[in-house]
């Protein structure tokens, strides 16, 4: 009886979705397979970008995070909140208290007025966090053409292949009209309704092509390096975007030095656990006969 | 009770015996994972994952415990007390990480513990309490990993809640009002957090109380084994300390190497970046995907995407995202071939490995790719084949099916012609 309530069962469901199968079939074959689209015919995957924390030996290479701050701090933070890092944490970067307590001054951030109780700002202090660019979200909103440039500090965690999204969305700004995808088309002549509009800057690494954020490196030496590396475009998408590595995982190096001896011991007690096992088991277990 | 043969716990320290007379709890460990338990000597590696699995829940309440003592389960500050773990509590990023990679660690185990039951129908009697219990340890713990990926309160678990619990609001008439009532609103919001997170500090402890009864079913026949063959002599068994305690502590090593790598250098590598962004009820990411230990799942439910007659697609959907893992408590029944093992059964393993595994494959590939052709067309090929597997292919070849001959006994199958034991005194022969 269990079998044929089962038998019918199991056929009701194969009925059902080999008619929705079906269905889809149909669909298929004369609608064909799956639309272009200009995301489809012109996203393009993020480039291949090496940073040194990369990998299992994988290091932060602190010279380049205080180019990348100082990145953040002079383009990045006129618009983007960095709010989950606070001045404190910027001694990972290699800075000493002292710079620390100096670099957390050059902020305002807000505080209240001691005499009065009003909303004032006062420079900051190593236990204060980032201070956000804009008061709220409308106000987010109004200054950025109606879009809300969210913050970074977990940028680098919440896009796939994240430092090297932002590394190539920073650079990969280009002229929809004259830009080729791999089919060798412009936007122009194939999705002429997907061109950016008003206020909208085309970049292929954006995963629906057009962006509110206009290119905000635009010219070589646009940051003056207090290191003296050449400041090109290139250099600072990828200095920002091993900063923003760091700011989305300050654990990071911790955590693949912890690995190592972790592993290490397990491949020791593990190798241990085998000879144990071997031994207890060599008094029962038969000898081939050769 | 137990193999006659079995050893008898005779405590040797003062102390030991002075607890055993008043609560024979060292009693009770060593008939349950001691020397006192006799259990077939030709286990093979797929016998680790009991084992295994109860290290990953212990694993799971230790640090979800210590988690808790930091986390905040209110919408406005969850997502940020999740963070502040990762940045500011010493080794924060370290438990955070185990606990999640700890799940995907959980359910590895688990779903090779059940494809090892279905191979050698470790549901067949006299067994089959200790598969009732076992599907419903995987239903408390797909609801416990659920509720607990809601629990950052990112993008993807505020949506995957709104999404699982929307699949109620399928349910002719009291749909709607119940998925209002499972989530305390119209929208996953502080309501749902909360009970969540109750629920999924809750739920660990009831799988325990569970995996004390599957266990406790277990010891009642005795462990199965790869022969299918039941144990007839002492000289089939060996007492579970020290031979298994050894075995399986070799396989927790290398599970744990593994799952180290994982945890320290791809955290994140199975989950989504989505959920590093903060819950958002007006920004619906572009393509909603749960975690990868439902994507079989997930696959089934999408498949039905045309109604069949008065039936809606979605209803179609939710039954049979249900049915797929419902089905399982009804194997031991589906499944009447008198062998247990698929190694005698030869037309069964065919299904098994050139059907059910290709299936599940499908299915766990598709239900993490997004709605789109080709996904769709394969995962319905997919569903109707688990369907068929389990429900009309099993049944009918467990009916005509011829299986090949099966070994006298266990110490036969291990010791090849030579039928003479190596192990025990008390050998009888069995009749």
């Amino acid at each position: 009886m269990v079998r044929l309530i089962g038998i019918l069962t199991g056929l009701f469901f194969t009925v059902a979705v080999l008619w929705a199968f079906a269905t889809g079939a149909y669909t298929a074959a004369t609608e064909g397979l799956g639309e272009k689209t200009a995301e489809s015919e012109f996203h393009e995957h993020p480039r291949e970008v090496a940073f040194t924390h990369d990998g299992a030996f994988g290091h932060f290479d602190r010279q380049q995070l205080q180019r990348g701050y100082q990145v953040y701090k002079e383009v990045c933070s006129a618009c983007h909140s960095l709010r989950l890092v606070a001045f404190r944490n910027l001694s990972d970067l290699g800075y000493t208290e002292a710079e620390v307590k100096a670099e957390a001054a050059s902020w305002q951030v807000p505080g209240i007025d001691p005499n009065t109780g009003e909303a004032t700002t006062r420079p900051g202090t190593a236990t204060d966090y980032f201070p956000k660019p804009f008061a709220n979200d409308v106000a987010a909103a109004a200054a950025n053409g109606n879009a809300i440039p969210p913050d970074l500090s977990l940028m680098a965690k919440a896009r796939h292949d994240g430092p090297a999204y932002i590394y190539s969305l920073l650079v990969g700004y280009t002229d929809p009209a004259t830009h080729k995808n791999e089919a060798g088309q412009t936007l122009a002549q194939t999705f002429p309704d997907s061109m950016p509009g008003a206020g909208l800057y085309f970049n292929p690494y954006f995963p629906n092509l057009n962006l509110a954020m206009a290119p905000p490196l635009t010219s070589d030496g646009q940051v003056t390096y207090a290191d003296g590396t050449e400041a090109s475009i290139d250099q600072m998408a990828k200095d920002v975007s091993a900063f923003l590595a760091w700011s989305a995982e300050p654990t990071l190096e911790k955590r693949k030095q912890t690995g190592w001896p972790v592993i290490g011991f397990l491949l020791f007690a593990t190798i241990l656990a085998f000879l144990a096992k071997k031994q207890i088991w060599a008094a029962v277990t038969p000898k081939r006969k050769d | 009770m137990s193999f006659p043969w079995a050893k008898h716990y005779e405590p040797k320290a003062p102390v030991m015996r002075w607890i055993d007379e008043k609560l024979p709890l060292p009693r009770l460990v060593y008939n349950a994972v001691g020397a006192g338990y006799p259990v077939p000597r030709n286990l093979n590696y797929m016998w680790n994952f009991g084992v295994l699995a109860g290290f990953a829940l212990v694993l799971q309440i230790v640090t979800g415990v210590i988690l808790a003592m930091h986390y905040a389960p209110n919408a406005t500050v969850a997502f940020d007390s999740v963070e502040h773990i990762m940045r500011d509590v010493n080794w924060g990023w370290m438990l955070r990480y185990a606990h999640a990679n700890g799940a995907s660690f959980f359910f590895v185990v688990i779903y090779l513990h059940i494809f090892r039951g279905f191979f050698y129908s470790s549901y067949k009697a006299p067994r089959e309490m200790v598969w009732l219990l076992g599907v419903v340890l995987f239903l408390l713990l797909m609801a416990t990993a659920f509720m607990g990926y809601v629990l950052p309160w990112g993008q993807m678990s505020f949506w995957g809640a709104k999404v699982i619990t929307g699949l109620f609001s399928a349910i002719p008439l009291i749909g709607e009002p119940l998925q209002i009532w499972l989530l305390g609103g119209y929208a996953p919001d502080n309501a749902a957090l909360n009970r969540f997170f109750s629920l999924h500090f809750l739920l660990p402890f009831v799988i325990a109380g569970v995996v004390i009864l599957h266990i406790w079913a277990l010891h009642i026949p005795g462990s199965s084994n790869p022969t299918g063959v039941e144990v007839k002599s002492e000289s089939d068994t060996v007492p579970f300390h020290p031979y298994y305690t050894a075995k399986d502590g070799f396989g927790l090593g290398v599970f744990l190497i593994i799952y180290a790598a994982l945890t320290f250098f791809q955290p994140n590598a199975l989950g989504h970046p989505d959920n590093y962004i903060p819950a958002n009820p007006l920004s619906t990411p572009a393509h909603i995907v749960p975690e990868w230990y439902f994507w079989p799942f997930y696959a089934i439910l999408r498949a039905f995407t045309a109604d069949l007659f008065f039936l809606p697609a979605k209803l179609l959907g939710v039954l049979a995202m249900f049915a797929a893992i419902l089905v399982w408590f009804f194997l031991p029944w589906l499944d009447k071939s008198p062998v247990r093992s698929g190694h005698y059964r030869p037309l069964f393993r065919k299904f098994f490995w050139f059907g059910l595994i290709p299936a599940m494959a499908v299915l766990f590939w598709c239900g993490g790719a997004p709605a789109e052709e080709p996904y769709v067309m394969l995962s319905q090929i997919a569903t109707a084949y688990y369907f068929l597997h389990f429900l009309v292919i099993l049944p009918i070849v467990s009916a005509f099916e011829r299986p090949e001959p099966l070994p006298f006994s266990i110490t036969e199958a291990v010791l090849g012609s030579d039928k003479k034991a190596v192990l025990g005194e008390n050998t009888t022969p069995a009749t």
